[in-house]
């Protein structure tokens, strides 16, 4: 069983109590929630006539269904407006701080809690989203979890929870230029599969983690839960400290320092017990590009793609369901394979970073004449700062469309969405059937420099090619 | 709330590995803000195509109407934490699912919603979703104060379950609000203990 990790650490000083199911009783310290899986739990406490026990300690935003071209109201979409004025009558009634348009703070929740401090080191976080675990590379344990316990966490601030075992998963050494994070955590699901974190949480440990900026971290425990673990962290650091400074709902500098005191002790002990513990090396890694319908089905981008007859009987008839959908075939590079949109965007993959580097890329060339491509600033805030840099120019120089913040094309809840059979070249974080929003839409999966690459190229390129 | 001790009724079989809870229910239909109509949309766009035409599948074939097992394989419900969809299971008339595992915020869903989610192996999982597909009248009965699936004229399989989950199920504790309000006192305390909520005063030097 684990012990002084840091996954120990924050759930014991969460526990309330034991309960009688044999489960734990956890305080969360920071509730997040947004449209599209709060109205139902408002409607639960209100039918209950209960009441919000900590409403400060959850904050609202909108994302999911926002239009990220034109914004204003009421959306043309009757549902989004539905959902939208649903979510304003809650936080009014309740008195729940909304991070809204007005606000110029809006986001998609997993980049907007980080990005405003409140995503901080020792924390336990919950969201009615699974890419909750994004809020891991703080060092906090952040639950995705469904709308019956978003009622529970409304009205008690606790969930009741079964404990994790804890994997640590090391990585040293350098990544190669072209690497980047989102390749890290694709081959660690590729390596692990989509379902070997279950009932785990993740570790991210070595020098690969260390030496990543906090928006990169991001991005890796963003898609733990692809990994099937519902959890993923990265100790806090001198990086984590140095991020939060400053930022509206961090720690006040005169409490900052304290604050620094107590996010070390959370920290995974140098003697931790693991329940299992993987190691790679950086060297390992190249970039990585989806071929299927899990986010377990990659391939390095120099490579071929797999031939189904090798593998397992299970692995197998996925691999051949996945074939079919994507009009690939086995054993064929995936360097060249054409694509029909490119999307830059999501939680995964729209911070300023991500837009930096994407930009680096397109800067003074020109998007393929077949191809559509769009970045999506992941907030208000990212858009501005993007806009500030010049990054907004360079995009739509080369033929991106440039658009306000949200969750976009990563679920097609708004009107950005695959038409037909379309092969989209994607910063997002899940490839499955239909997840683009046409059931016979395609997605291949990779870092945003490819995205940016593959927009250019008007095919799946690799972008090693291009620091060289 | 009253326990589940027993549920009796006809298999429906969904094969395969890693099925999401995208293709369990598209993302389109999670923008309703009521769970009411969940139930036209289990496997909506492997049941019809674009133009609305049914396709092949167990929940559009007449002789598994009715049915209220479900059997799946490995890792089922995995993605999106989106309650839609369990309540697109239960609201369709499925009451308990039988696999080989499951993601665990569905699972966790599911039993908050006093759904049951049990585990056989691969191999009695196998001969369970041959034995339905081949005759969908079978009566399949989950015992679980004996943690046993019975099948009639068959030899009866033993079934785990989580320990906690099996608790809220056959205790009727699922709905765990009042449970957890009932510790208000401890919550307080907590609070009060917590360096975060508290100016970090207790790291002050």
């Amino acid at each position: 069983m684990a012990q002084n990790t840091l996954y120990n650490k924050v759930w014991n000083a969460h526990v309330v109590d034991r309960l009688p199911t044999g489960q734990d009783q956890l305080f969360i310290g920071l509730h997040l929630i947004h449209e599209v899986t709060s109205p139902q739990a408002f409607d639960m406490i209100s039918e209950k006539n209960m009441s919000i026990l900590f409403p400060q300690r959850t904050f609202a935003t909108v994302d999911h269904i926002v239009p990220t071209t034109q914004q204003t109201r009421p959306f043309q979409d009757d549902q989004a407006e539905a959902m939208m004025g649903a979510i304003e009558k809650n936080v009014k009634k309740y008195g729940i701080q909304f991070l809204n348009f007005e606000s110029g703070l809006q986001g998609i929740v997993h980049v907007i809690g980080p990005e405003l401090g409140l995503t901080q080191p020792g924390l336990t976080i919950a969201c009615g989203d699974s890419h909750t675990s994004t809020h891991g590379a703080f060092g906090t344990l952040a639950f995705g979890i469904g709308t019956t316990q978003v009622r529970d966490v409304l009205a008690t601030q606790c969930l009741a929870m079964d404990p994790l075992k804890v994997r640590k998963i090391e990585i040293n050494g350098k990544l190669s230029k072209g690497v980047f994070a989102k390749d890290v955590t694709l081959f660690v699901i590729q390596k692990l599969t989509v379902k070997g974190g279950l009932g785990y949480a993740y570790e991210y440990a070595g020098e690969v983690f260390s030496s990543m900026n906090m928006e990169e971290r991001m991005t890796v425990c963003n898609m733990a839960i692809e990994g099937g673990a519902r959890v993923g962290y990265v100790n806090p650091d001198t990086t984590t400290f140095q991020y939060l400074k400053n930022r509206k709902f961090a720690p006040p500098s005169n409490e900052f320092d304290q604050a620094i005191k107590y996010w070390k002790t959370v920290a995974s002990d140098l003697t931790a017990q693991y329940d299992d513990q993987v190691q790679w090396h950086a060297s390992e890694i190249s970039p990585v590009v989806t071929w299927g319908i899990t986010p377990g089905q990659s391939v390095g981008v120099s490579d071929r793609l797999p031939d189904p007859s090798e593998m397992s009987p299970e692995d197998k008839k996925l691999a051949e369901l996945a074939y079919r959908h994507m009009k690939l075939s086995p054993r064929h590079p995936i360097l060249g394979t054409p694509i029909d949109v490119a999307f830059v965007g999501s939680c995964t993959n729209s911070r300023i970073s991500d837009l930096r580097e994407a930009a680096q890329i397109v800067r003074g060339r020109k998007v393929s004449k077949k191809v559509k491509a769009f970045v999506v600033p992941g907030s208000q805030q990212i858009k501005k700062q993007a806009e500030q840099e010049g990054l907004n120019h360079i995009f739509m120089e080369a033929g991106f469309e440039w658009r306000h913040a949200g969750c976009s094309m990563c679920l097609a809840m708004n009107p950005d969405k695959l038409q037909g059979d379309q092969i989209a070249a994607s910063s997002s974080n899940r490839n499955f059937i239909g997840r683009q929003g046409s059931q016979e839409g395609r997605t291949l999966l990779m870092s945003p420099a490819m995205v940016a690459l593959a927009a250019i190229e008007g095919q799946i390129r690799d972008v090693r090619e291009v620091y060289q | 709330m009253k326990g589940i001790t027993q549920l009796t009724g006809r298999g429906i079989s969904i094969e395969g590995n890693d099925i999401d809870t995208d293709r369990i229910i598209p993302a389109r239909y999670l923008k309703e803000i009521t769970f009411s109509n969940m139930g036209k949309y289990p496997f909506f766009d492997e049941r019809f195509d674009a133009h609305g035409n049914s396709k092949n599948h167990p929940f559009n074939e007449a002789r598994f109407q009715g049915a209220s097992i479900l059997i799946v394989n490995k890792n089922f419900g995995c993605g999106s934490s989106r309650e839609h969809a369990p309540q697109a299971l239960m609201r369709f008339g499925i009451q308990a699912i039988v696999g080989e595992s499951f993601a665990e915020i569905f699972a966790g869903n599911c039993t908050m919603l006093g759904m049951p989610v049990v585990t056989l192996l691969e191999s009695e999982i196998q001969q369970i979703q041959k034995k339905v597909q081949d005759n969908p009248q079978i009566q399949l009965t989950l015992d679980f104060l004996q943690k046993k699936l019975l099948m009639e004229h068959q030899p009866w399989f033993e079934f785990q379950m989580h320990p906690s989950r099996y608790q809220a199920i056959v205790h009727g504790t699922w709905d765990s609000t009042g449970l957890l309000l009932g510790n208000l006192d401890k919550i307080k305390q907590v609070a009060q203990q917590l360096p975060y909520l508290n100016h970090f005063q207790m790291f002050k030097t």
